[in-house]
Order: structure tokens, then sequence, then C-alpha cells
């Protein structure tokens, strides 16, 4: 069975002062190899811990990951993450960096400087593969950490806000090129953003999460992940049903950031 | 109750003391701004400067604005030898630059003794005021008519001397005849007069006190010019001093020292590790590293001399001490300042956690762990130092022990501007290795 299945996934933790956290609840979700997901919800609705868990660095307390037939445990190399910044490796060079995951696992030097090649020309920094990543801009670091991660030619890649800290025009750069490496290589990926442009954009389908206790809220099937690819990203901005849905999504979040309010301010 | 009071005298002593230092000071720091004021001058006239920096309107406040002006370091070096030459008559600086000098030469003065029957006699003393170290023998001078009779002596420079000018008088105490001006005027005891050589007081007995004037300049016992302490340290360096050359002393104390830090990184950056990695360790080790962490090594020395002696094994135990709990504290903060994310990828790109320790936590604590090591090494050089001032057979420190017990103050001074520049070197030969081989620290 390929894909990524995630069955009925719950996750319960205790805090110090005795309460408890309902992080998630029912989660379930079926995705199939090469499908593009984007995860929306405000803040608290744990969709970080979602990705998380897929990631196996949290164990669920109820429910299992399921990758290509074989449960998830813990991390591993068949599931690439990319991190919002910060998480390069800021002693390695750029090369060194895209290299880790294949040197982990001992691949021949000839095999590695080829993929690495190939992969910094997919991303244009082909030029800066001798220098330092941190005298990369911010943009050309993330690339890089787009670069490492698809080194590792993991099955899913899980986005945890990776453009979040760019600023706007890097952003849809970096948009356009989330879309073609998708395009390109096929993989799985999975898109935790709180933009909702972003989460249109680059969700072929789009799941908004609801907090308290986290869980999936809406999902929906999108079509302008398949518009956007190769084209430029602020002509699929002017569709008419992007405007719709943005303003349909954002009402919702409006909403249950009201509900939260309300709630806290009762209590 | 009675504790306080002696503090605070103690206090109100201490601070009269750097009362006393203030005027210089002051003029220390008006030195320093009149320099500031010249080379401003000196600047504007050679080349204006147009650069960013120039045009910044707000430089007071403004850190990016102010460097170390390599101008002032030099001035402020150079200074501190042209002071120490000038008030050590040092021959490397010209005589007019000298601060004055102690009176040497023959001086003279009268004095008048005053006898019972109220008649007066004068007498002319000579003194031949010699520097430190010469022999002089004391002018001939004819005993003259009178009852009182002239003298003459030798005095080093900086000495007094208390002079019994009325021995050789026809009449002295016995027959009530007493000395009761120098040069015509009028002296008692605890007054004192100028003379052109310096000054003569009297003494509560009714003796004569012959003060030669001492200048500014600092007596060699006390501070010894710059080319006695450069011409002491060659001879040193040659011939050596308590059975050792200055490179033997030297060559021991930085052996202490690497071998001390070395044996505490061995087992300090481990140490650190394990209690940046799992709790058990950090519970067990947190205890007993708090607690040595702010005991100074200095209070272990006597404790070391007991159970290890004073040889090379005490001093290196000491030194590891020393180096050891500052080296692990330096791991555990390298360990724990590890950012999650970087290890989360490193999982996710299939590390095995060997990978990770060698590949992430290792490199991400390297800053960390140089920033403790020149710290470590400071203490230890600090440490090695005070532990051959309490004993040692050889060393820097033991050197400038003993040469302080027969005053040599030139071996002290050149001691401690080699433990200073030693010091400042392992400092920066860190540093360097640090840029060398940590190129990414606080680029994360």
């Amino acid at each position: 069975m390929s894909g990524l299945q995630i069955d009925n996934l719950s996750m319960r933790f205790d805090l110090p002062n005795g309460a408890s956290v309902q992080a998630l609840q029912d989660v379930s979700l079926d995705l199939k190899a090469g499908e593009l997901l984007s995860v929306l919800g405000p803040s608290g609705c744990g969709k970080t811990t979602l990705l998380n868990i897929v990631a196996g660095f949290l164990a669920p307390t109820d429910g299992q990951i399921v990758l290509n037939g074989k449960r998830v445990r813990g991390p591993g190399a068949e599931r690439g993450m990319v991190f919002q910044q910060g998480a390069l490796f800021e002693w390695m060079n750029v090369r060194q960096n895209v290299g880790f995951g294949p040197a982990m696992k001992g691949m021949a030097k000839a095999e590695k400087a080829q993929i690495v090649d190939h992969l910094l020309d997919v991303v244009g920094l082909h030029d800066f593969k001798d220098k330092a990543v941190y005298e990369l801009s911010g943009g050309m670091q993330q690339r890089v950490a787009l670069a490492r991660c698809l080194a590792n030619d993991p099955d899913v890649i899980l986005m945890d806000e990776p453009l979040g800290a760019l600023d706007a025009l890097t952003r849809e750069k970096m948009q356009g090129l989330v879309l073609k490496l998708w395009k390109e290589t096929g993989k799985t990926i999975i898109l935790i953003t709180h933009s909702v442009e972003e989460a249109l954009l680059l969700g072929e389908r789009l799941l908004v999460m609801a907090p308290r206790p986290g869980r999936i809220h809406t999902e929906y099937r999108l079509p302008f992940a398949e518009m956007g690819v190769g084209q430029d990203l602020r002509e699929v901005k002017k569709h008419p049903d992007f405007a719709a849905r943005r303003e349909e999504i954002l009402s919702m979040i409006w909403d249950m950031e009201e509900e939260i309010m309300g709630r806290t301010e009762s209590v | 109750m009675e504790l306080l009071g002696n503090l605070g005298s103690e206090l109100w002593a201490v601070l009269g003391t750097i009362a006393r230092a203030i005027p210089y000071l002051v003029g220390y720091v008006l030195l320093v701004l009149a320099t500031l004021l010249i080379w401003t001058a000196i600047k504007r006239l050679l080349r204006p400067r147009h650069d960013y920096t120039s045009l910044k309107t707000v430089t007071f406040g403004d850190e990016s604005a102010v460097s170390s002006s390599g101008v002032a370091s030099v001035v402020s070096v150079v200074l501190i030898f042209v002071l120490w030459a000038a008030f050590t008559g040092s021959q490397l600086l010209p005589r007019m630059l000298h601060a004055p000098g102690p009176f040497t030469g023959t001086g003279s003065f009268t004095y008048t003794i005053t006898t019972p029957s109220g008649e007066t006699d004068d007498a002319t003393v000579q003194v031949l005021v010699h520097p430190v170290g010469a022999t002089a023998t004391a002018p001939q001078v004819d005993l003259g008519d009178g009852i009182a009779k002239n003298d003459s002596t030798t005095i080093a420079a900086y000495r007094t001397q208390l002079l019994r000018v009325d021995e050789n008088d026809e009449m002295g105490r016995a027959e009530d005849t007493f000395i009761t001006a120098v040069n015509g005027q009028p002296i008692a005891a605890g007054i004192a007069v100028d003379v052109d050589f310096g000054r003569v007081a009297m003494s509560e007995r009714g003796t004569l006190n012959i003060i030669p004037a001492t200048g500014l300049q600092m007596e060699p016992i006390w501070l010894p010019a710059p080319e006695t302490v450069w011409a002491r340290m060659g001879e040193i360096a040659t011939t050596g001093y308590r059975n050792s050359t200055l490179a033997e002393h030297l060559g021991y104390s930085l052996f202490r020292v690497i071998v001390g830090f070395a044996l505490g990184a061995l087992v300090g950056i481990p140490l650190g590790y394990a209690m940046g990695l799992s709790n058990w360790f950090r519970g067990w080790f947190d205890p007993i590293v708090e607690f040595m962490r702010p005991v100074p090594p200095l209070a272990l020395i006597p404790l070391v001399i007991i159970w290890a002696g004073i040889g090379e094994t005490g001093k290196i135990i000491l030194l590891f001490l020393a180096a050891l709990w500052i080296m692990a504290i330096a791991a555990r903060s390298g360990v724990s300042g590890v950012r999650i994310s970087k290890v989360h990828a490193a999982y996710s790109l299939g590390a095995s956690k060997w990978q990770i320790m060698r590949h992430v936590i290792v490199p991400n604590s390297l800053p960390e762990i140089f920033t403790g090591a020149r710290v470590a090494m400071g203490v230890c050089w600090g440490t090695v130092v005070a532990a051959e001032l309490v004993a040692a057979e050889k060393g820097v420190g033991m050197m400038i022990m003993v040469a302080s017990q027969f005053q040599s103050t030139d071996i002290v001074l050149m001691g401690i501007i080699l433990i200073g520049v030693i010091g400042f070197g392992i400092d920066m030969l860190i540093r360097w290795a640090e840029r060398l081989l940590v190129p990414w620290k606080g680029k994360g």
C-alpha cells in the first residue's frame, strides 16, 4: 500500500499544573503518493504537532501513521523535513549541507557530488556551492534547505512554514520553486502555513484545522496548484475563484478566532 | 561592632591614600583628552575622511561608530614607557624629559650655636651626596676658629643622615649649648629649614637631620629603569636565576598550564557533554560542578600541597581542577545551545545518534568550548603563577617571589611583564585558532 495514511490520530498530554491538553483529536487523512497538501489553521490548532507526529519526533497517544504500508515509529530518512529557518548546519558549506543525507548513508563521493550538483542547479545555487550558509540570504538558505531535503530522495517532504520568515517578494519566488519541485519530483508534500494565500497556491488539497481540540475542520480540493505550475502566481491569484476561496477560508478562521476569544473571556 | 569600627577606620585610611592619587589621575585623564584634541586636529589637516561613518551625525551612543583607535593605543603604550623612563632617569630618554632627580654633589649649610651666656658662633657643614652604590670620602675641611667647628659628611642619594655637628665643637649639649639656627634661620626640635641642596631638620633631642632633596624620580630599589629591567632579562636568560634560566622558569610554568588544561579539557568536555545529554548525569554532577565552580582554585592550593606536595603532580592537579569545571560548563552549555530544529533535521536526513553527535552536537558546541578554553587558560595561567608564589622549585612565579625577598625589583618587574605578555599571547593564540577552526561562531 503506497501513500501516507493518518489513522485516528489523537494526542493528549499533561501540563505541569495538572491540566491536560488535547492537542489533536481523531485526525484521519489519506494522502496518495505525489499529492500536495497544505495545512492551515489558527495558532494552537495542532498543525505543527501533526507534522511532528508524521515526522516521528512525537508519539501520538492514539492512532497511527502508516507510510507505504509501514508504521511510523520515529524519524526516518523517507520523511524529509524543511524547517522555517536556522536548521542548516552553519559549520558546513552549501555543498556539504546538501550532501548531508547521502553522506550519512555512506554514499560514494562521486555519486554524492553528482546529486548535489544537480540539485544546486535545480534550486539555482550552482554558483554558491562553496559558500558558507551564513553568507547567504534568507531565501537562498531556504533553497539550500529544500535541496538538502531532496538530496536524500525522501518519499514525503514535510514543510513547517518554510517560507514564513521571508520577505513578500522572495516568498513569491520560493512558492513558484516549491510548485516546480513538486511537479518535477512527484514527491508527496505536506506544507504547513499560516498564510491563506500560500495555502491556496500550494495546496492541491487544503486542510483547515480548528483548535481546542486540534481537529480537521474542512478539507478542500483546489485547482490552483496545478494552474500555478510554471505560471506567474500573480495571475493565479487574480482568478475569481481564488478570491472567493480566500474570503471563505479567512472568514472561517476569523470565526474560530472569535470563538476562542469568546471562550477565554467567559472563563 | 568593634569589627565594624575597625573596618571603618581601615576604609578611611585607604580612601585617604587614594585621595592623594587623585591629582595624578586627573592629570592623566587631562593628558588623554589633550592628545585626543591634538590628534583630531592633525587628522583633519592630513586627510578629511569621506567614508560612511564620517557622515553619521549621531555617533555618541552608536556602538557601530566606535572602533578602537590604533593611534590612541600606540600613544598610550608609548606614554607608559616614557613616564616609566622619565621617573627613573632612564638613559633611553633625553635628559630634558627626565623628572627632577635626587640632588647629587656637594652642598653646604651653616649652623649657629648659642652658649648659656648668650654667645653665638657659626660653623659650616659640607655635605657630599653621592649616587647609591658609589663610595665617597667626606671632603677635607679645616675646623676653623671659634667655639663651633666646621664639619663634613657623605650621604647616599635618597638617604638622610642624623649628624651630631656639635660633637666636635668646644661647647656641646653637656655645657647647655644648643644649635639655634641653620643658615641664619631659627631652628628648634621638629622644625625644618630649607637649604640649597634639600632640607635640614632637628630631632627631638636637638640633633640635625640632613635631608638632601630626592626629586621626583623613583629610587631604583622601588622602580628600576626600563633598560635595567631589560638588561636583567638578558642576564637571567643566559646565566639564569636560582639555578634555572629564564626559559626554564617560563617553560616549567607553561608546561604545568598546558598539561593541567589539557587534562581538564579531556575530562571536562566529555563530562559537559554527558551533563548536556542525560538527565541522570546532569542531576548527578550538577551539585558537584556548581559547588566547585565558585571555589577559587587558589583556595585549593593548601590542600593540594598537603596531599601532593609542591612538585609537578600537585601543580598539575590544581590546574586540572581549575580547568575542569570551566570546560565542563562550557561543553554543557554548548550542547544545550543546539537548536532542536538542527537535530530534527539531521534525524530526518537519516543520521544515527552517533552521527548526530559527530556532525551536529560537537560542531555546534565548539564555539562555546573555545570560549571556555579562553577563560580556562586565563584562570590556569593565573593559578600557576599563584601556586608558584606559594611553593615551587622552578617557575616564573617562584622567580618573582624569591626576587622580591631580595628586593630585586628589576626581576619582579621583568617577571610581571613576561607573565602579562605570555597570558596575552595565549589568549591571542586561542582566538586565532578559534577564527581558523570555528568561523561560524555567532552566525547560527
